[in-house]
């Protein structure tokens, strides 16, 4: 394992910050891992760190296949987790969405710029990411359609459900987007957590990763188990809003199968506790989203659901 | 009259209310009437657009009998934003001015994206006013998209800011307010001026005076109007960018809107511990300081000034 700055940047009030990078084994650029570029990430963060070490060990017992360097960056923007901002901390800007990146630009311009030139040129690339909408996932991968995208690759991750996304116009600024757009095939991964560590779906994380650098020949390491995976357009997912407001009561999880007609949640006023709404499943099928703050707005997308 | 075009139900006994006040002079017949909408306060921290709506409601609603048209005045598309200072709309990640034209499927902010643009779509102007953000002061301009600017320059032009940049497209900007109404039709100007949260009142009031002239073009307007500049063009010239290289405080050594030679002092980035000189930042063109950097603390690749090159006073 060689530990490494991959980019560095100043500020006048903190010491620098370091992005640092773990590489292993040696040879062409198979596989590149990135953690949190937010700094509530921490799961993100979290689960590239075990990737470190289970790295590290396949790297000492001899289980990376030749001729293959593996690449993972934990943390991007740390600057913002040690101050509990999910944002860069001045200007509030994403760095996910400033890619490619311009090294003569602004400062996460600059960042995106400084990482994208050490992380481009592999021939896998898997972000840790999350998603815009507050709420909770099942883990599993996607993929942006660029017509560059071949979906079977989702298939070696083991994971129950792969997801392809047709991008908007602000996806074209990700890193996922300029990955592929460079020819790096790149992937999402969502565990079902993002501001708190979640250990079952963590495991079920970095086995995937483990389980599609075997696949593809990158190490030796098989990884039992795993899932037979439903490719399924993110457009065939069904989103269920709330048409009140108030407290959300939910009665149906990430993962849960129901029935058409099952209680999902209920909507309460939130002085009188009445309940305001009741919603229920349209059609039977499974919790792929499920909403997860105890307020909720009129129009709020409370689940979304693959339909059996 | 004020009228809500937008709103959605918050958690707590409030609603989310996007209001606009429509301005006519009723006394003219219900025929199909021309129409402006005004509007602001999509960034919650950009605040120069209040007060050139706030003038204009005063001027046009005294003065209704001046009216041949309709104006419509939309002053915080981002009222939570305003009311909270914050740049996006709270408890949402993505910037509002990246989800139109929005859909009636998907969250709240994009239901009320919808929203906005089916109440905008169909005027014969609109104009989307933006301040800066905090950390940059901009002088009154235009921007607009190369891809419209055959059709919209000439209107910019009776605006009468101080310079109109025509820039590239970008397809990460496709899904603007302006970009989403030109794309249907709706031909729609961006004005930027002045800086965050704060109000210039010099600049607003030549705004006033610009959008006055530019109704009266086209036929909406019959009061007075002033004199307007004329606006340089930035094709007819090259924009520079200066970032900082270094990390500290910015002292600028330069005024805004001056001309300045290759290599004039524009500032200095001090260590504020040392008041060492991290960087001595000078031009790298002849030319005209149309944004200068405001907010004093900047990193490496902190915008610190923008360039018009090629520009001298008369």
């Amino acid at each position: 394992m060689r530990k490494e700055t991959i980019y560095s940047i100043t500020s006048p009030y903190r010491e620098p910050m370091d992005i640092i990078g773990y590489r292993f084994g040696s040879g062409e650029r198979s596989l590149c891992i990135v953690g949190s570029m937010r700094g509530n990430e921490v799961q993100q963060m979290y689960v590239c760190s075990q990737l470190v070490q289970k790295f590290k060990r396949l790297e000492k017992e001899g289980k990376i296949a030749l001729n293959h360097e593996i690449l993972i960056i934990p943390c991007v923007n740390y600057y913002s987790m040690n101050i509990g901002k999910r944002f860069w901390t001045m200007d509030n800007t994403d760095i996910n969405c400033m890619f490619p990146g311009y090294d003569m630009g602004e400062t996460t311009q600059r960042i995106a710029d400084g990482l994208f030139e050490e992380i481009q040129g592999y021939r896998y690339g898997i972000q840790f990411a999350s998603f815009y909408q507050q709420g909770d996932f099942l883990s599993h991968v996607k993929m942006m359609e660029t017509g560059f995208t071949d979906h079977n690759y989702m298939l070696d991750f083991g994971l129950p459900y792969a997801f392809i996304r047709i991008p908007r116009p602000y996806d074209t600024t990700t890193l996922n987007y300029n990955w592929q757009i460079w020819e790096t095939k790149a992937f999402s991964l969502y565990t079902n957590a993002t501001d708190q560590i979640d250990l079952p779906s963590a495991k079920i994380a970095i086995e995937a990763v483990l389980r599609f650098a075997n696949k593809n020949g990158i190490t030796t390491q098989k990884i039992p188990g795993g899932s037979l995976t439903e490719i399924i357009s993110e457009s065939e997912l069904l989103q269920l809003h709330s048409t009140k407001a108030g407290i959300y009561r939910p009665y149906a999880e990430t993962g849960d199968s129901f029935e058409k007609g099952d209680l999902l949640c209920e909507i309460l006023d939130p002085l009188e506790g009445t309940v305001v709404e009741r919603i229920t499943a349209p059609s039977d099928g499974i919790v792929f989203f499920r909403y997860n703050r105890p307020l909720v707005f009129a129009e709020g997308v409370l689940y979304k659901i693959i339909r059996n | 009259m004020l009228e809500t075009i937008a709103q959605a139900a918050l958690a707590v006994n409030e609603n989310l209310v996007i209001r606009k006040n429509r301005i006519s002079n009723m006394a003219r017949s219900m025929k199909r009437k021309k129409r402006a909408c005004i509007v602001t306060g999509t960034h919650g921290d950009e605040l120069e657009g209040q007060l050139v709506c706030a003038r204009l409601a005063d001027i046009l609603t005294r003065e209704s009998s001046k009216l041949e048209g309709i104006v419509d005045i939309y002053p915080a598309l981002n009222p939570l934003g305003v009311d909270s200072i914050q740049r996006g709309m709270p408890m949402f990640d993505l910037d509002m001015n990246r989800i139109f034209p929005g859909t009636p499927d998907g969250t709240m902010a994009e239901h009320i994206a919808y929203d906005i643009i089916n109440d905008i779509k169909g005027a014969d102007i609109c104009i989307d006013i933006h301040a800066s953000n905090i950390y940059l002061r901009e002088i009154p301009q235009v921007r607009i998209n190369e891809i419209t600017a055959d059709e919209l320059v000439p209107y910019a032009e009776m605006l009468g800011t101080d310079f109109i940049w025509v820039h590239s497209s970008a397809t990460v900007l496709e899904s603007t307010l302006a970009y989403s109404l030109n794309s249907i039709g709706t031909k729609t100007l961006v004005v930027e001026m002045g800086v965050g949260m704060r109000i210039t009142k010099e600049y607003c009031d030549q705004l006033v005076a610009g959008i006055l002239n530019l109704l009266k073009n086209i036929g909406i307007w019959t009061g007075e109007t002033e004199p307007v500049r004329k606006a340089i063009l930035s094709t007819d010239h090259d924009v520079s960018f200066v970032n900082s290289s270094a990390a500290g405080i910015f002292v600028p050594s330069v005024e805004h809107w001056v001309d300045i030679k290759k290599g004039d002092h524009i500032g200095d980035v001090l260590d504020p511990s040392t008041g060492r000189v991290e960087e001595y930042v000078t031009s790298p063109c002849d030319g005209r300081i149309f944004t200068l950097r405001e907010y004093p603390v900047v990193y490496g690749g902190s915008l610190i000034a923008r360039i018009l090159g090629g520009v001298h006073n008369a």
